[in-house]
């Protein structure tokens, strides 16, 4: 792990009218780990993470990315920073087909500057074939596709670009069993390719299985920040509710590790 | 459709859109059904040249309203605008350029396609950048640009146009005559034929599956036929009292040029992919990183310029620039692209078909006229088509 980390978020601020959706909150991700982010819905997550990948304007803070200041004001920006990002919502277009879905916003092109479909097509059969042996079908457009195959090709879409920084937004919500352990086995390549993920999640499975670190909103809070091997599920979701850990709470290794 | 059906067998490797071969059988049917009301003059190559020019400007602007109805707005001022623009065209060619100067119409026209662009930028400003409805602002721009129409020269009818700016309006001498025609046939065949290798070509370098050879044969028989075909009537179709064949109208050439350009900027541009991702998934566009406001923009820009080619084809028609050019010409075309496919929910819509909506519609109206129905009972015809088009739209997507 270096020294630098790729993101530092500092002291993010974002309001509704009168409602705090995210206050004074600074997180952290360095190249190869996981970092979930957890807490309640409309606990401020999925709002700073939106902050990161370009989808909401910040109204306080600053976001550093390799030590670097930036200004992040779309999606465009960040993924001008190798930002991507798994919606929850999956953020296709339902009328087009997996290739066009893949590289939408960036296309290639012939050299006449029109758009390769065929070149496409290939990728997107490579990519898409990886994450899904099975997958066939992808000249349908994605309206008519299952669950499990719209969230390959959303995953497919973020990693295609080689992002340095990937925010997978309940990545396995939509999935049965076995496309959840190909995201699990994903994610934990995609670690091993030395990428910083952040993972919004509410189970606690993939939690403890995936993550190397937490980080707890509570009401636009930050109510923790812990190394995984310090707390058990009953901390996290003590965290999650009251906001607080159990009383008498000690780190579980026994503390030691920063 | 059960997988022995031959027919089905050969729609499916031909990847022929089947709503397509729908809405071309549904036209032969009309076509056929008016030849026999109207006693064999529907389909004479008189009446079908005349068709072609009339089709013409509607086509030309529903080329431009799929764009904005796939991108789910709507341009209700398309009419006004082609009146406006129309209108200014004529007043400077006739009133205030000399008239005769060989630099004379082609400025003309150059001024109205730039004035075309620069309302439709202004429209598109409005819709893409402050988030007004286009429904509300291009009802503003209904109303203005038809009090800006009648503004030009309080309402006084502008003619005649330069002579050669009326070529362009596919009148008497408005056609490439007979050898012209045949020129564009061959290349249009060529053209044709050079696509399908290089589709194939490509598609076989990806290892990707290809058409079954004979299919694809039979396909590019089926356009070199149609293609033929159009030459054939349009070269059958003689000047009066002469043997002298007329060929392809102006209008129409010019109807086929903007068919090309905007099906290659839907089909081939990333422009004309984001109009369709906007229209699938406004959200989805904006994540993808697509500049979702320019890209509104442009749309209606498009839109504007095309208004400029239907007024530049109107008033050399007519040769004269009238207030009232263009006056509900927005409900043909929004009803040309709808009938042709495009879905007013939006990220669905294709060029040929509202090519296809607006001949079906343009065939209705001129086979009526033909058998002298009244222009009210016409009205009510197109209106009840228009329903049974959408009805027919909506059955289909329910079944698939």
């Amino acid at each position: 792990m270096s020294d630098t980390p790729l993101v530092e978020m500092r002291n993010i601020e974002k309001r509704f009218g009168g409602v705090h959706a995210v206050d004074n909150v600074s997180v952290d991700l360095y190249p190869g780990e996981v970092v979930g982010v957890l807490g309640h819905n409309g606990a401020g997550k999925s709002c700073l993470m939106k902050i990161l990948s370009g989808a909401m304007p910040l109204d306080g803070g600053e976001i550093r990315v390799n030590g670097e200041p930036t200004e992040i004001e779309n999606p465009r920006d960040a993924m001008a920073y190798g930002i991507e990002t798994i919606y929850q919502t999956l953020a296709l277009a339902d009328n087009l087909n997996a290739p066009a879905n893949l590289f939408l916003g960036r296309e290639m092109k012939t050299r006449w500057g029109t758009l390769n479909d065929d070149a496409m097509e290939a990728e997107a059969r490579k990519v898409l074939h990886r994450l899904n042996p099975n997958f066939t079908n992808i000249n349908d457009a994605v309206r008519t596709m299952s669950g499990g195959q719209r969230q390959v090709v959303a995953i497919a879409r973020a990693i295609y670009f080689n992002a340095k920084i990937l925010i997978m937004d309940e990545p396995t919500a939509a999935l049965g069993p076995s496309e959840t352990k190909m995201v699990a086995d994903l994610t934990t390549q995609l670690r091993s390719e030395g990428i910083g993920i952040f993972l919004i999640s509410h189970d606690m499975h993939d939690v403890f299985d995936l993550c190397d670190r937490i980080v707890v909103m509570k009401n636009g809070h930050c109510v923790g920040a812990h190394r995984i091997e310090e707390v058990s599920k009953d901390d996290v979701l003590s965290l999650i509710i009251a906001g607080q850990l159990p009383e008498g709470w000690s780190p579980r290794n026994g503390g030691g590790r920063a | 459709m059960g997988q022995d059906n031959p027919i089905a067998r050969v729609i499916r490797a031909s990847e022929l859109d089947t709503r397509m071969i729908a809405m071309v059988a549904i036209l032969l049917v009309i076509w056929i059904g008016l030849d026999v009301l109207t006693g064999g003059i529907f389909l004479t190559a008189r009446n079908l040249y005349n068709l072609a020019v009339q089709s013409s400007v509607v086509g030309i602007m529903a080329t431009g309203m799929v764009l904005v109805i796939v991108a789910r707005h709507i341009d209700l001022s398309v009419g006004s605008v082609m009146g406006f623009t129309g209108m200014i065209i004529a007043w400077l060619q006739v009133d205030i350029f000399t008239l005769g100067a060989v630099w004379n119409w082609p400025l003309t026209i150059l001024i109205g396609l730039t004035l075309g662009a620069v309302i439709g930028a202004w429209q598109g400003y409005w819709v893409a950048y402050t988030g007004i409805p286009a429904f509300v602002v291009t009802l503003g721009g209904l109303l203005m640009f038809r009090g800006g129409a009648f503004l030009v020269t309080d309402g006084r009818t502008v003619a005649p146009m330069d002579p050669t700016y009326q070529l362009l309006g596919g009148g008497i001498h408005g056609s490439i005559g007979e050898t012209w025609s045949w020129v564009f046939g061959v290349v249009a065949i060529a053209v044709v034929a050079l696509l399908t290798y290089k589709n194939r070509q490509s598609r076989k370098r990806h290892e990707f599956a290809v058409k079954p050879i004979a299919v694809e044969i039979a396909l590019f028989l089926l356009w070199t036929g149609l293609i033929i075909g159009f030459v054939l009537v349009m070269n059958s179709y003689y000047k009066p009292r002469s043997e002298v064949a007329r060929g392809i109208p102006v209008p129409v050439l010019i109807l086929i040029a903007v068919i090309v350009a905007m099906t290659l900027i839907a089909r081939v541009t990333s422009f004309g992919r984001y109009v369709f991702a906007m229209g699938g998934n406004p959200e989805a566009a904006e994540l993808s990183g697509i500049d979702v406001k320019k890209t509104t923009l442009i749309v209606f820009v498009i839109m504007g310029v095309l208004c400029g080619i239907a007024a530049v084809i109107t008033t050399a028609r007519l040769n004269a620039g009238a207030n009232s050019m263009g006056m509900l010409a927005e409900l043909s075309v929004i009803a040309a692209a709808v009938i042709g496919g495009t879905s007013l929910a939006g990220g669905i819509g294709s060029i040929a078909g509202a090519i296809l909506g607006a001949v079906v519609m343009q065939s209705l109206e001129n086979g009526m006229v033909l058998m002298g129905v009244s222009s009210a009972m016409r009205q009510v015809i197109i209106g009840l088509v228009l329903i049974g088009a959408v009805w027919f739209d909506t059955m289909y997507k329910k079944r698939r």
